[in-house]
């Protein structure tokens, strides 16, 4: 029934686009897919008023247009309960709907949450270990630190078909947004905060990826090539990445980030111990002060008078930027601990370790039961897919 | 020593600040100059400076305010409209490794100012102009309740267009989207006169929004005509009210929240920087919270605006005015609970972003409502297609499709996808022209002949309203269409050349566009120079209910020479129903407020400061600080504010109408 | 011509008002100010939600348990709520058309807000004096901006009520007059309200955490 339904709002669409990629519409993602069910189906139910109304908007203006004498001509009537009644209610009804198809999906389709399943009836099994990436946004290129395998690679990402990937998400100056239309929605990078993202990709090929948010001169070549590949293929990739030359440490990091445009592909064989952790609490500086130990600090209270003398020039990026026209030279708090302390400081910070799964609310709410209408039950059909696959999610591995 | 002279005197403001190195802004700003030349030469050859001094610059009618208003907003509209062009011809132009004909430095101010202009100088002050110059006529007062202020808000108003337009010459604007995010917008990362010139602009512009509020809620709520409770006021002045609600209780957290970013852009503060424990995500949340109800300030008095035009083109009363009414004050009250919907990809989990995407959606059952009420005030009617009715009907169809593609995004799965994409932006141009701005060309049309005394030309009317509708749908459909392919907003170049079709169709639908706004500059210079006028003796060419039509086009300064007693919301329908008896004599003199020069001079001012700001003359910033407090504190010392019209004068205008009224039956 | 329209009863319904009353002068400038305060009222909200985000960041620096001196507040604080106390005063003076004494408690009114600003000037020069300044932390930046634009308001008041007085003394307690000095005295009444927010989330909640 579902399907049927998809299918006949798919085809209009997909006549019209027929000529063009739309790739949000036929994505390669199973997330990206349920994305695009949840637009068809909000689009028909909003449809099933948008259409009577725009009928009788034409209906009435050529009715009750001037020239047409037969037409009835009530001038002072202006009120009927019956009609209030139904301008209200009708709208509000595919609101519920829409309201409770809303609340579920954004549960289920919250990208911090863990998949549950890799493809429809496909759940994810123990066996299957999440890919985890590392993204970095610069200005302005992306930056991808692959943690279990030790290499990094700017402007592009590969990965495996049909094995969960992990996304967190960072920025090294100004906010970005990381968007792969093919494999899952967006979701902002941004400096000094840690975001995160899932997905899998089920169909391999080479897709587009970009930064979704403006983000400076170079915004328009900020975006990469996403290539999903069976594992064979992967494998090899990663292979010929550790032949790469370079090892991205604290130092070559600090190069790349300053602002380049149109960046080629650079892979790096190694990647410095706690880099990402540092680049997150923006202390890839050594004798910058991490945020994770400056937030600690906080907590109990700040370092007091003596702690407004404990900052350094910024010698590094800032201090080559301009500063305020009236304020101080451009500063930064200093280090108080070394950088092993910092980083074991770092490891401790909750927003840094594993996230539990979510429970999902959403699927507590009894579907209303006045829903009767076809797009309801396709939409409930939709949903009760998702909450099977849900079932297995407790039981996916967690690193 | 000599260099650290200049430094003081013109701060960082050098010879490269200015654009002498760009053939297209020299060009511009000859062609910019010539004709300012000119018309200052006009003025000056026709003897029209003190004309305009004493009749327009200084005056404090809100009918003239209100007229100025509506000569800024489309003003800005050219301008606003050139950047949209040029954009459209960039994006165009730009695949297969060309880069167009726009680097990123201009491209990028090309659509910042774009945003930027559109909102807060066309569209601002054309809703301002409509409420200033309908709302007391609705009401049957004769002047807003702060006259001064009135023209006070005007010229802050256009004081924030002077600044930005200024960028465009002297220095550059902002290359950081329309609202400015920081860290982009902050020192580091953006460290020209841009955002300063944002800034200031927008806060000269802010402070006069903000005090036209005050105004004109203190007008409706205390200067109503006798009978006129709040349920039988016209629903344009609820909405007037409405939005003024909002100005006031939204634009002062823009003016708060732009302090912030000028103190950490000039002093150094840490409120949005990334260092020193500042948070970005903050400004993005407060000036949502100022931005989410400011698109509602801008369609409410639309909606108005189509309210009046339904019923009167109909012939009939105004379906369901209570619930137009109630529909308003809860899209009023909603609009400061769905913020967050700007921003579902910031990753503040599930739950909030589900509470925000419901009450979004909610908005749409209000709005569905008011949609319902204008077609059954059409049901049953005798539908008169005159020019403020045909873009009544290309709004229902063309918003109602915007509200679509609005709720769509308003499912924060669907939002993940499309977010900042053309989608997005075909969705808010959907809304704001298909709402604001046909809404206002309604507008336009309606009141015309009210304001001046002849109806528009219809010919030219009919052209433009063909253009603008075709001109929409081909510039915005293909970008729903590139939303869908997965084409983010604001990039200049592309390397997909299969998306080049959809853009070059939009390009198409620009220039169609501009068409459309090439018929309506022809059709007001037809109206206004044609001979053959369409003559409005009667004060009520359209047969129109509210007020406002109850007295002469154009009206006379004191508005009404008695103030009209009102018995039924469509006061003017009801009285011509009971065929109430306009008084010819018995006129006394009239108690109303006096021109003053302040307002221009503390806006002239408040310009001369924020360049100041922009460019860093810390003396010169003193000294009109200085003496904008000298100014308005010498103000107050003015205690005779106000004058009365001589009972033979208010006789002598009065008579005149009584001929006309006589002369056209 | 027709009958003058009428109601059921028989009555001439009047369309026009023919014997107008002039409106009282300033009917509107009360609730204009009014809104105007309230709008004032919300960049003060903004400020204390700045506050309240940005308030425990003192990016290593210190806290306002280190900055503070309560003391000092509290005779600040004093004399602000004296100022509101004597601004009503100089208010009771008015209605009874006492000029001269009227004059007084405004005085004595801007001498206590003066009181005020002095103390908070030193606060702020003190604070600097030992490094803590507006760009050491956002706890720092809110600190400054939320107080010092409150001490700002504090300023015009007093600007005002100085030029009040003068125009009081050119030409007396004429109505128009009056409406400034009630607008005035919601003026400073609301400081004083926005001053007990700032004692209490900054200084008071600031020393207990």
């Amino acid at each position: 029934m579902s399907r049927l339904i998809k299918l006949a709002l798919l085809f209009p669409l997909a006549a019209m686009l027929a000529g063009c990629n739309a790739v949000v519409l036929a994505p390669a993602g199973d997330i990206a897919a349920q994305q695009r069910d949840l637009i068809l189906i909000a689009t028909f139910l909003m449809l099933l008023i948008i259409i009577p109304v725009l009928a009788l908007v034409v209906i009435f203006a050529r009715k009750y247009r001037q020239g047409n004498e037969h037409a009835d001509y009530q001038p002072d009537w202006d009120h009927s309960t019956h009609l209030e009644l139904v301008i209200w209610a009708a709208p509000l009804a595919i609101i519920i709907c829409l309201g409770a198809v809303t609340w579920v999906g954004t549960h289920l389709l919250d990208p911090y949450r863990q998949l549950g399943r890799i493809a429809p009836g496909q759940p994810v099994t123990a066996d299957m270990t999440p890919l985890e990436v590392e993204v970095v946004a610069l200005d302005w290129k992306w930056l991808f630190i692959y943690p279990q395998y030790n290499i990094a690679s700017v402007n592009e990402l590969v990965a495996p078909v049909d094995r969960p990937i992990s996304f967190t998400l960072t920025s090294s100056t100004v906010m970005n947004s990381f968007y792969i239309p093919a494999l899952a929605g967006q979701i902002y990078a941004m400096p000094g905060m840690q975001t995160r993202l899932h997905a899998v990709v089920n169909q391999p090929g080479s897709y587009k990826g970009f930064s979704a948010n403006y983000s400076g001169h170079g915004f328009s070549g900020m975006h990469f090539e996403f290539r999903g590949t069976d594992t064979a293929g992967f494998d090899q990739w990663v292979t010929d990445v550790r032949g790469a030359d370079a090892q991205l440490d604290r130092k070559l990091y600090l190069e790349l980030e300053k602002p380049t445009e149109r960046v080629p592909v650079t892979h790096f064989a190694g990647v410095e111990n706690g880099l990402y952790t540092a680049i997150v609490n923006m202390c890839v500086e050594l004798d910058k002060m991490c945020m994770s130990e400056m937030m600690s600090i906080d907590d109990r209270g700040g370092l007091g008078l003596a702690g407004v003398d404990n900052i350094a020039p910024a010698l590094y990026g800032g201090g080559t930027r301009n500063r305020s026209a009236l304020g101080p030279q451009k500063t930064y708090v200093a280090a108080l601990c070394s950088v092993d302390e910092a980083i074991a400081m770092t490891a401790k910070l909750p927003a840094l370790s594993a996230p539990k799964p979510a429970m999902v609310t959403g699927v507590g709410l009894s579907p209303p039961s006045l829903l009767q209408s076809p797009a309801a039950a396709a939409a409930m059909s939709w949903l009760a897919g998702q909450t099977a696959s849900l079932a297995t999610t407790s039981a996916a591995s967690t690193l | 020593m000599n260099n650290q002279f200049w430094t003081f005197i013109f701060g960082r403001l050098t010879w490269e600040a200015l654009p002498l190195h760009e053939p297209i802004l020299v060009v511009t700003f000859i062609v910019v100059a010539l004709g300012g030349l000119a018309l200052v030469a006009a003025l000056t050859y026709f003897k029209l400076w003190k004309y305009l001094w004493t009749e327009w610059f200084t005056s404090v009618d809100h009918k003239k305010i209100g007229i100025m208003y509506m000569v800024l907003g489309l003003v800005m509209l050219l301008r606003g409209f050139s950047d949209a062009i040029m954009m459209r011809l960039q994006q165009a132009m730009a695949f297969g490794g060309s880069e167009g004909y726009l680097n990123a430095h201009h491209y990028d101010q090309v659509f910042t100012a774009h945003g930027v202009i559109m909102i807060f100088f066309v569209a601002m002050p054309l809703i301002t102009g409509f409420m200033n110059y309908v709302v007391p006529l609705q009401i049957g007062a004769r002047d807003v309740s702060f006259p001064f202020l009135n023209n006070f808000s005007f010229w802050m108003t256009a004081g924030g267009a002077v600044l930005i337009m200024m960028s465009l010459f002297v220095g550059e604007f902002a290359q950081t989207g329309w609202l400015a995010y920081p860290p982009l917008s902050g020192i580091e990362y953006s460290p020209a006169s841009g955002v300063d010139y944002y800034i200031w602009g927008l806060q000269v512009a802010g402070v006069g929004t903000t005090l036209s509020g005050v105004n004109l809620i203190a007008t409706i709520v205390k200067m109503r005509a006798p009978g006129m409770g709040m349920m039988k006021m016209p629903v344009f002045t609820w909405t007037s009210l409405c939005t003024n609600v909002l100005i006031v209780a939204s634009f002062p957290v823009l003016t708060a929240v732009l302090t912030l970013l000028a103190l950490d852009r000039y002093v150094g503060t840490n409120f949005f920087t990334n260092d020193f424990g500042g948070n970005p995500m903050m400004y993005v949340n407060l000036i949502w919270i100022w931005g989410h109800p400011e698109v509602y300030i801008l369609i409410l008095p639309c909606f108005g605006i189509f309210s009046e035009v339904a019923s009167t083109f109909s012939g009939k009363r105004l379906f369901g005015y209570t619930s137009m009414v109630y529909a308003t004050v809860v899209i009023t009250i909603l609009s400061y609970l769905v913020w967050l919907h700007h921003f579902f990809t910031m990753g503040s989990g599930a739950s909030v972003n589900s509470f925000f995407g419901i009450t979004t959606m909610i908005i749409s059952i209000p709005t569905g409502a008011k949609i319902f009420n204008w077609l059954f005030t059409m049901y049953k009617g005798r539908i008169r297609f005159e020019l403020p009715m045909m873009w009544l009907i290309a709004f229902m169809i063309t918003f109602t499709i915007g509200g679509m593609t609005g709720v769509l995004l308003a499912v924060p799965p669907a939002d993940f996808v499309l977010h900042n994409s053309l989608f997005l932006v075909a969705h808010f141009h959907n809304v704001i022209i298909g709402g604001v701005l046909f809404g206002i060309f309604a507008g336009i049309n309606y009141w015309w002949p009210k304001a001046f005394g002849y109806k528009l030309n219809q010919f030219w009317g009919k052209l433009s309203f063909w253009f603008w509708i075709v001109g929409f749908w081909l510039a915005f459909a293909p970008l729903y269409v590139l939303g869908l392919m997965g084409v983010t907003r604001r990039l200049r170049t592309f390397d997909d050349p299969s998306l080049q079709i959809w853009f070059i169709i939009a390009g198409i639908g620009a220039a169609v566009i501009a068409l459309g706004i090439a018929a309506m500059i022809i059709q007001f210079a037809v109206s206004i120079l044609g001979k053959n006028k369409d003559w409005d003796t009667t004060g009520d060419p359209w047969d129109a209910r509210t007020l406002e039509w109850a007295t002469s086009s154009p009206p006379p300064s004191y508005n009404f020479a008695f103030t009209p007693v009102i018995h039924d919301n469509d006061a003017w329908a009801d009285m011509k129903k009971r065929n109430a008896q306009r008084p010819v004599e018995g006129f006394r003199a009239i108690h109303m407020p006096r021109n003053t020069w302040a307002g221009i001079v503390l806006a002239g001012l408040s310009v001369a400061l924020g360049f100041a700001l922009i460019w860093y003359m810390w003396w010169l910033a003193v000294l009109s600080f200085v003496a904008i407090l000298a100014v308005a504190i010498f103000h107050t010392f003015n205690y005779d504010r106000d004058f009365y019209i001589p009972a033979e004068d208010v006789v002598a205008t009065e008579t005149a109408r009584t001929q006309l009224l006589g002369a056209g039956k | 011509m027709s009958t003058k329209p009428q109601t059921a009863e028989g009555e001439a319904i009047a369309f026009y008002d023919l014997d107008p009353h002039e409106h009282p002068a300033h009917a509107s400038t009360t609730l204009g100010f009014w809104l105007y305060l309230m709008s004032d009222c919300l960049i003060f909200a903004t400020l204390f939600a700045i506050y309240g985000v940005l308030g425990g960041n003192f990016a290593a620096g210190p806290s306002p348990a280190d900055l503070f001196n309560l003391p000092l507040v509290a005779v600040s604080t004093t004399a602000l709520l004296l100022s509101s106390i004597t601004y009503g005063f100089a208010m009771l003076e008015m209605e009874q058309d006492k000029q001269g004494t009227t004059q007084l408690w405004l005085a004595i009114t801007g001498l206590l807000g003066a009181v005020f600003l002095g103390l908070t000037l030193y606060e702020f020069y003190h604070m600097i004096h030992e490094g803590a300044v507006p760009q050491r932390s956002a706890f720092l930046s809110s600190f400054f901006v939320l107080v010092g634009t409150h001490a700002l308001h504090v300023t015009f008041g007093i600007i005002w009520l100085l030029t009040l007085m003068i125009q009081i003394g050119q030409r007396g307690l004429v109505p128009a007059n009056q409406v400034r000095v009630q607008c005035l005295s919601m003026f400073w009444h609301f400081l004083d309200v926005i001053w007990i927010g700032v004692f209490t989330v900054v200084y008071l909640m600031g020393m207990l955490r």
